[in-house]
């Protein structure tokens, strides 16, 4: 096996997903294909030689199902880019990066936060904030190849404006059978959701969630603050701690 | 909005890792010398991820170093001085 090499992707389009988020359609010749969950590796490198490099999960299913049922090509990777303060990477990218410019990028990387379509386990996927990401890969792929298998989805957003695929989460949950999704809003609460807004609970995770009996295979990605409390919650309620997957974001407190 | 983008688990050491190793080492098993937790390369605590030359991982369990890697335009050091043993999936 060689050595992982850095490719050159090319923007092919953009999709606004909030107001500081995007999600970037990426060219990319000779992709080998990837498995949801994983990430890439970007790296950004100045006239003078500076270089910054980030990690990006994969938004898009393995086999370049792109949102909302377009067909997009082998070739392609989409990346959702939330747009961090002073994120030097984040705000290239979220920023003046245009469709046409080159980017270097390389993988697929990552193999232990990854969701595999013949793995046999209900699954719950634990979102917070644009850790929603790869498991929207997840989601994605389970559609494209035809799964029953019952996901849960519970996603936790400051607002009701800072929902990344709302408008993709809520076709799907209405069309893709054994898909449930649910929403916690830690700031504000659209009107009517029934939820006050305020953090995971574990009042939550026993509504939205599967029992612990049912051996789920769980996925939490989100700000490191998020995850830590999510899997606290979840070995609380009896989940086993090896069948959690975590993926962390950064100490930003969620 | 402040979520960065970036990993600090060891998730993030499946690029650098890359550089060295043919197989996916993420998912390798790893051995603590101080604490003797074993678990996923994963869920390694890493840091040093935004500017910093190197990456640190330090067991969830004990806190103390596990690894560390450095990348330099001629080398990659890596130093595996907290593992007793890493179980790699073939």
């Amino acid at each position: 096996m060689s050595r992982l090499a850095w490719r050159v992707a090319y923007l092919r389009e953009v999709r606004d997903e909030t107001p500081s988020a995007r999600t970037l359609v990426l060219d990319v010749p000779g992709w080998p294909g990837h498995l949801p969950g994983q990430h890439v590796d970007v790296r950004l490198t100045a006239p003078d030689g500076y270089s910054a490099q980030r990690s990006y999960s994969i938004a898009s299913a393995a086999d370049g199902d792109a949102a909302d049922g377009e067909a997009a090509g082998g070739d392609t990777v989409e990346l959702t880019v939330q747009r961090v303060p002073d994120g030097e990477v984040s705000s290239y990218l979220a920023g003046p990066y245009a469709v046409g410019d080159p980017v270097e990028l390389r993988g697929p990387v990552g193999g232990w936060f990854v969701w595999r379509p013949a793995d046999l386990a209900p699954v719950l996927l634990i979102a917070g904030g644009s850790g929603v990401v790869p498991l929207m890969s997840m989601i994605r792929a389970r559609a494209a190849a035809g799964s029953r298998m019952p996901f849960r989805l519970v996603y936790s957003a400051r607002t009701p404006e800072d929902v990344l695929y709302a408008e993709e989460l809520k076709r799907r949950a209405l069309s893709d059978r054994g898909l449930d999704v649910s929403y916690v809003y830690t700031r504000r609460a659209p009107d009517g959701h029934g939820r006050p807004a305020g953090r995971l609970t574990a009042v939550d995770l026993a509504e939205w969630g599967w029992p612990p009996e049912f051996e789920p295979a769980v996925f939490v990605c989100g700000p490191t603050g998020f995850v830590e409390a999510a899997a606290d919650l979840l070995v609380d309620a009896g989940h086993d701690p090896r069948r959690i997957k975590t993926e962390r974001f950064g100490p930003t407190g969620g | 909005m402040a979520f960065t983008e970036t990993f600090t688990d060891g998730n993030a050491l499946a690029g650098p890792l890359r550089e060295i190793f043919a197989l996916e080492m993420t998912s390798a098993d790893g051995r603590c010398v101080t604490c003797g937790r074993t678990g996923p390369v994963a869920d390694l605590r890493v840091y040093g991820h935004e500017n910093g030359p190197g990456l640190v991982a330090r067991c969830p369990g004990c806190e103390e170093i596990v690894l560390r890697l450095v990348v330099t335009p001629e080398r990659v050091w890596l130093d595996l001085r907290g593992l007793v043993s890493l179980a790699v999936i073939r």
